[in-house]
């Protein structure tokens, strides 16, 4: 499985002609329970990837939605590992849809790179995004993940020249990940019209399927985005929808699903021209 | 011990240590900025710049004082005082700042932001921002402005904003995250003045460069007045600038014993500490591979120390470098041992140190009778103890 899971995904969005919807959700967020409620609810709401956060110290990539999930992570307790535990319970219901772990890289240190790799594959994790690990440093924990077959999904930005993009796209797998706005997550917009050539550039210097994330909360900039990428990623208006829940005393799954729902139909609701395209 | 040392190498990396662990988004930058960084430092006319404002500016070089009376008191080798504290600014900080600052100006960077703990790199970004006519905004955890507010008000008089952080312990870590944060949002105009040996390459390298002045100014002085070098050279660490500064031009000196002091706060075997190496472990964060204090999950754990310049959970690349190979020895000394220090030498030499130099001096007294009469030590003394008093007040019952 792993990256065959991956690859099976998109091929078979492709046929349909349309964008990958991928929610990000942090585990242990606002609990246990609740963010396997959340979890298990995502692929009904229409999440055909999902991208699950492990919370961190110190993120320094995140704004301030998603700093606040990884402190009510910790919070609860969690950390990479029982993140990973998660999505062993979802797989006991779910051996289709790609789980892509995403954090920073310390954690992983902490454990060891062969150690986590192993842990991850027992979890049935397909891919992981680690923000704070480079190409330039990303050989032994490539090497580990090899071993068991998980992509490492690497990270396209508004910096990246043509010359960079051949690093960052080398020997990788799965898809891409298009950070479209440079900066934090959920502080700036993403514009389509912007991130469409770079998109198309990407795609082109990897053979591989481009998901575009940061800066997308509406079901209008969804769609928007739909029309041009491979997948998009929708992550802050998410876990927004978990601390309005918190500070409103409620259940957390049915707003953060609901809120899935809006913005996945809104993903379905265009073609991509984008993925006919692709080879 | 080879007698070439020629770190980092050209990964960045001193050892295991160090390496570039950033956003994408930010690569190109840290690439951008070690090509220029490699430019300048072949540039003649780049030095002899600094040189200048070196000079003329911050008040180099600053003196080797004979510490007699410390030296009496220890009853052990001569003791010297490395006087950064006369430093423009105060501190050792305006080295590495001044250096950083005309940088940014070669590369056409029009806007600068730094972090800072105690407030003194704060102090110093700003001061070199006001002199070259460049905006600045300091990131400063909201906890350490309230312990230093005579620092955030002279930032404030420099023309500075300063940015109180609430995230996390709001300390100096958060601090250093939010700087990430705005330097990748806004990566076209900003230019990143960190204030210590770490980060990602080449800022470890390329802060140890800037802050070498002391140990060359030490060599050469310690030449003149002792006739020959130190058997030993003492400084405090929080990410360790000041110390790698004045340890680097030492480094194939084997004769002469390199010794940086940690923060024990209330004590090594307690929680609240600041040392990486003694109470620390590798992993990775802030852009390097270094000790960092970290629980069994790998999330960052708060330092404490009562000097907010040392309280940083990591320590620079080179000096986890420099422990691992034994080149250079790493101590600790609690509060209660700097406050001590603190008093005694400003009863003893009318000189009032910062804390973080109080750290080292806590431990200098037995380094000299371990070196012994005739012997030769110097202490690295970082900064002035202005900023502190009211904090140190606070600790002896004393109502300012």
């Amino acid at each position: 499985m792993t990256t065959a899971r991956i690859d099976a995904r998109f091929k078979a969005l492709k046929a349909q002609g349309r964008a990958a919807f991928v929610p990000y959700v942090m585990g242990g967020d606002p609990s246990r329970e609740e963010a396997l409620a959340i979890l298990k609810g995502l692929p009904a709401a229409g999440a055909d990837i999902i991208e699950l956060g492990f919370p961190f110290s110190d993120p320094m990539a995140e704004g301030p939605p998603i700093q606040k999930a990884a402190i009510r992570g910790l919070a609860a307790g969690f950390g990479l590992r029982s993140t990973m535990d998660l999505a062993r319970e979802f797989r006991k219901q779910d051996d289709a849809t790609p789980i892509i772990l995403m954090g920073y890289l310390n954690p992983i240190e902490s454990l060891g790179y062969d150690a986590f790799a192993d842990y991850a594959a027992a979890s049935g994790v397909d891919g992981l995004i680690v923000v704070d690990c480079p190409p330039e440093e990303a050989a032994p924990l490539v090497e580990a993940l090899d071993k068991v077959s998980i992509s490492l999904i690497r990270l396209a930005t508004p910096t990246s020249d043509d010359a960079r993009l051949k690093i960052v796209v080398q020997g990788t797998s799965g898809f891409v990940y298009y950070v479209a706005v440079a900066g934090v997550t959920g502080v700036k917009e993403a514009d389509a019209d912007v991130v469409a050539p770079a998109v198309a550039r990407v795609r082109a210097a990897s053979g591989l399927p481009v998901a575009v994330g940061f800066g997308i909360k509406t079901p209008e900039r969804a769609a928007a985005i739909a029309r041009v990428a491979d997948a998009v990623v929708v992550g802050s208006a998410l876990v927004e929808e978990v601390a309005a829940a918190v500070a409103a005393n409620e259940p957390a799954a049915p707003r953060v699903l609901a809120k899935v729902k809006l913005l996945s139909d809104a993903v379905r609701s265009v073609a991509s021209a984008s993925v006919t395209e692709t080879v | 011990m080879p007698n070439t040392y020629a770190w980092p190498d050209a990964q960045g990396r001193f050892g295991p240590y160090g390496g570039q662990f950033v956003a994408e988004t930010l690569m190109p930058l840290i690439h951008e900025l070690d090509a220029a960084y490699a430019a300048a430092k072949a540039d003649p006319s780049f030095q002899a710049e600094l040189d200048g404002f070196l000079t003329h500016y911050v008040g180099r070089e600053s003196p080797l004082y004979f510490a007699e009376r410390l030296t009496k008191h220890f009853g052990g080798a001569n003791i010297w005082l490395k006087r950064e504290d006369l430093n423009h600014t105060g501190a050792h900080k305006i080295n590495n700042c001044m250096g950083q600052i005309l940088l940014a100006r070669r590369m056409g960077k029009t806007r600068i932001i730094a972090e800072t703990g105690a407030g003194q790199h704060g102090v110093a970004s700003a001061t070199v921002a006001a002199r070259f006519g460049l905006p600045c905004t300091v990131y400063m955890g909201a906890v350490d402005v309230e312990r230093q507010q005579p620092n955030v008000f002279r930032m404030r008089l420099l023309g500075t904003e300063v940015f109180p952080v609430t995230a996390g312990a709001a300390t100096l870590k958060d601090a250093m995250n939010e700087a990430m944060r705005d330097w990748v949002t806004n990566v076209a105009d900003t230019y990143y003045i960190i204030g210590t040996a770490a980060g990602p390459h080449p800022y470890p390298a390329m802060v140890r460069d800037f802050q070498s002045v002391i140990g060359k100014e030490i060599k050469v002085q310690s030449r003149a007045q002792m006739g020959k070098l130190p058997e030993a050279v003492v400084a405090c660490i929080g990410g360790g600038s000041n110390a790698i500064g004045a340890f680097h031009p030492f480094i194939e000196d084997e004769g002469v014993r390199l010794i940086g002091v940690e923060a024990a706060g209330y004590g090594l075997d307690t929680p609240d500490h600041a040392a990486s190496l003694k109470g620390g472990r590798p992993g990775v964060l802030h852009g390097n591979r270094t000790y960092l204090l970290q629980d069994d999950d790998g999330n960052i754990v708060e330092g404490h120390s009562i000097s907010a310049g040392l309280d940083y959970p990591g320590i620079g690349p080179e000096h986890a470098w420099l422990h691992d190979i034994g080149r250079a020895e790493y101590r600790s000394a609690t509060d209660a041992e700097a406050l001590e220090a603190f008093q005694l030498c400003s009863k003893l030499e009318g000189i009032i140190p910062a804390l973080e130099p109080s750290h080292a001096l806590a431990r200098t007294g037995e380094v000299a009778r371990e070196v012994g009469k005739g012997g030769d030590v110097v202490l690295l003394m970082s900064g002035r103890g202005d900023k502190d008093i009211f904090q140190v007040a606070k600790h002896l019952g004393v109502e300012l």
